[in-house]
């Protein structure tokens, strides 16, 4: 059976004057319907790029996607002509952003952003196209929607931006939403009713949703796999509960060991010493080197494989099997 | 109980809000901080948590002294901050310093990382004299974990965490007594973040220092704080130590932020007691009468519209201002 949603071996530059930034360094991972697959990484391991390599939003220039495939139901939309890519965007795969209040138009109201798309791309008219966009922030729980419908963005509050853009984005019933830290900017308590409106949506739908976030406790919540990524590579791909049982790699050990917990006292966190890596100069060898625990020579001049841990469950460190098993 | 270091007393700070281009009239007031009483004792840390825009950070920057209180008073050492005037506010500049979120953008990005370390020294000339300036901030560097040889390097040549470092090493620099740390670690990723988080608690028992931790990472807060507060739209809600609000909630508001708290471990997956909220924060401008957070409370009854609930214990062994106050374990 083909995935609905297929990344595979991504390679993406940036080139500007500063040099070359090697950004995506062969990031893959898959997602099937009516299943959440988290991307978790620190500030710059490409996490957004990715996300928008897939959508076709890339600038490019400076960004030259150099090696790799996507595909979508089997087909490989890196070499889908631009008018195929639209077409995929908005239907097929819709996207949404951390900062509604940038994604949002603040001159249209929120019923008329959701309306225009209705309009271009199903042909329906001022009327049917109103009924459903009201129909859709009904959905996402806006209340008294009918006439919220005609305010603008910045009458919204943080939390309903965010629904509205949710709304937005689900306007052509896509098959595949990608949230890019949707609830980062928000308080804990909209964070909360954020995500179980977004699994709610997803269970309803049977939608793919990718989650772009770098909060542990998230991806706890609500993944399904996880994909982790580090200076542009994945590096450990797993079932959520193997992760957190056993991490695979030395970076998502670390990553567990730092994390302060809600429900643990007095633990010592352990830190990860140093930098993530500047992507003009990646380290050599195991990216994560420099500040692995683990490492040895061979770690500095051998780039390590993905190893397999079992099915579907894949780490990119040359003692994965030691890792895993708490050697 | 240790005589406390910093004494706050209902702390009130409202701005006008004004409407008009030419004749500015006054229509409400934005009650940010509406009557805050807290203590902190010598070594102790004070985590203060709160949703964005309860008036976390109007309270640092009142207890500062870089705003006016509209009333109440705060006393460090048993004098009033308010009050200060002349030496002994210079005192106090010294002895009381601030921590701030953003390592980006509180920094000048035209001064050196010796000037900025070293600026607090020009202010207060005696506490270093000028030629032992240049060590004293290497020294300061190498206590927070930078390498002294960067003193001429400017900020925009560190990541996030050393810059947040280059700020904890001016604020040491004139060696104070209590710092306030407002959402220090926010804007940091999860691996340096555990790395400042540490240097924190090391300098705290090196330097026997207070501090008031701002923050609205809830773990964060447990992790590094001896005492709580727990804020909602300018008043303290909630107040006892770390082991009292997190294993003995009995605020509601407060119940609901823990719980709403993912916790990283799968197997807790619809296990937690899990309250959900409805709504967002109401304006500060005209809060809701009585009780502050009976507009989102699941158990507000008509009392709750009329008469303002008293921060004081009720039920089980610390203070929370709720009518019908009942503990309730959420984490
Ligand atoms: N338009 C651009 N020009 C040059 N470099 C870019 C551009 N967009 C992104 N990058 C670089 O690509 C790298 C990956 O960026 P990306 O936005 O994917 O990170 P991320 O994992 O989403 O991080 P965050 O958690 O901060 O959102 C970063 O180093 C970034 O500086
Ligand atoms: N100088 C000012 N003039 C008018 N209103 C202000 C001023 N400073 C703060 N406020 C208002 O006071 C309230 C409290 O703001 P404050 O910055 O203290 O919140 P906070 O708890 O620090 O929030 P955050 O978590 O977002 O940092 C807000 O409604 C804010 O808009
Ligand atoms: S006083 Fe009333 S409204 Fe306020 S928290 Fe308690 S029950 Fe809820
Ligand atoms: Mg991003
Ligand atoms: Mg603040």
């Amino acid at each position: 059976m083909t995935a609905l949603l297929e990344v595979e071996d991504l390679h993406v530059e940036f080139r500007t004057r500063d040099g070359v930034a090697k950004v995506l360094n062969g990031v893959g991972y898959h997602v099937d319907a009516g299943e959440t697959v988290a991307v978790l990484g620190e500030s710059g391991s490409g996490k957004s790029v990715t996300a928008q390599t897939i959508m076709g939003i890339l600038d490019t220039p400076p960004a030259v996607v150099t090696r790799g495939a996507i595909r979508f139901h089997g087909e490989d939309l890196l070499a889908a002509s631009e008018e195929r890519r639209r077409e995929v965007r908005g239907d097929g795969i819709a996207m949404i952003f951390q900062d509604a209040l940038s994604a949002l138009n603040p001159v249209f109201t929120v019923g008329f952003q959701i309306e225009e798309q209705l309009r271009v791309r199903r042909g329906m008219s001022r009327k049917d196209a109103r009924a459903r966009a009201v129909e859709l922030l009904d959905l996402v729980k806006i209340p008294n929607a009918a006439n919220r419908v005609r305010e603008y963005p910045h009458q919204f509050s943080g939390g309903m931006r965010q629904r509205a853009m949710i709304a937005m984005s689900l306007a052509l019933d896509p098959e595949m939403l990608i949230a890019d830290e949707p609830t980062t900017a928000l308080d804990v308590t909209v964070q909360a009713q954020i995500m179980d409106l977004l699994r709610e949506i997803q269970q309803e739908r049977d939608m793919g949703l990718i989650l772009i976030t770098h909060d542990l406790g998230v991806v706890a919540d609500v993944a399904d796999r996880i994909a982790v990524m580090y200076a542009g590579r994945i590096v450990e791909h797993a079932d959520v509960f193997q992760l957190f049982r056993a991490p695979g790699h030395p970076y998502t050990e670390s990553l567990l060991e730092s994390l302060p917990r809600l429900d643990l006292k007095g633990q010592e966190l352990k830190t990860i010493k140093g930098l993530p890596p500047s992507l003009t100069h990646i380290p050599s060898g195991c990216p994560f080197h420099p500040r692995c625990p683990r490492a040895v020579d061979r770690c500095a001049t051998e780039v390590p494989a993905d190893h397999r841990l079992g099915l579907d469950r894949t780490s990119a460190c040359h003692f994965a099997e030691e890792v895993v098993s708490r050697g | 109980m240790a005589e406390p270091i910093l004494e706050v007393v209902d702390l009130v700070k409202h701005f006008p809000v004004r409407v008009g281009v030419l004749f500015k009239r006054t229509i409400g007031q934005v009650k940010a901080v509406d009557g805050v009483s807290f203590s902190l004792a010598k070594g102790e840390t004070l985590g203060v948590v709160g949703e964005s825009g309860c008036g976390k950070s109007t309270l640092a920057q009142v207890l500062m002294r870089l705003e006016p209180p509209t009333s109440g008073t705060a006393r460090f050492e048993g004098r009033d901050i308010f009050a200060m005037r002349g030496a002994e506010l210079r005192r106090l500049r010294r002895d009381i310093q601030i921590v701030l979120q953003d390592p980006y953008t509180s920094l000048n990005p035209r001064m050196t990382v010796g000037d900025i370390v070293g600026e607090p020294f020009e202010i207060h000339t005696d506490v270093a004299p000028k030629g032992s300036r240049r060590k004293k901030v290497q020294e300061l560097l190498d206590t927070v974990g930078l390498n002294p040889e960067h003193i001429n390097r400017y900020p925009h040549q560190f990541s996030g965490g050393q810059r947040q470092r280059i700020g904890i090493a001016r604020a040491l620099a004139l060696r104070p007594k209590v710092i306030v740390c407002d959402e220090p670690v926010s804007a940091l990723d999860v691996s340096i973040q555990a790395q400042v988080m540490n240097l924190l608690g090391e300098l705290q028992s090196d330097l026997g220092l207070s501090y008031v931790f701002i923050a609205h990472d809830l773990s964060v807060v447990r992790h590094l704080s001896d005492r709580v507060a727990v804020m909602y739209l300018g008043k303290v809600v909630e107040i006892g130590t770390e082991d009292q609000i997190y294993e003995r909630p009995t605020h509601p508001y407060t119940q609901a932020l823990l719980s709403a708290v993912p916790v990283p471990d799968p197997t807790q997956r619809g296990r937690r007691d899990v309250i959900r909220l409805t709504g967002d924060v109401p304006s500060p401008i005209n809060p809701p009468s009585g009780c502050h957070f009976r507009t989102r409370c699941w158990k507000a009854q008509d009392i709750c519209a009329t008469d303002e609930p008293a921060l004081t214990t009720r039920v089980g062994d610390h203070p929370s201002a709720c009518h019908f106050a009942e503990e309730r374990t959420v984490v």
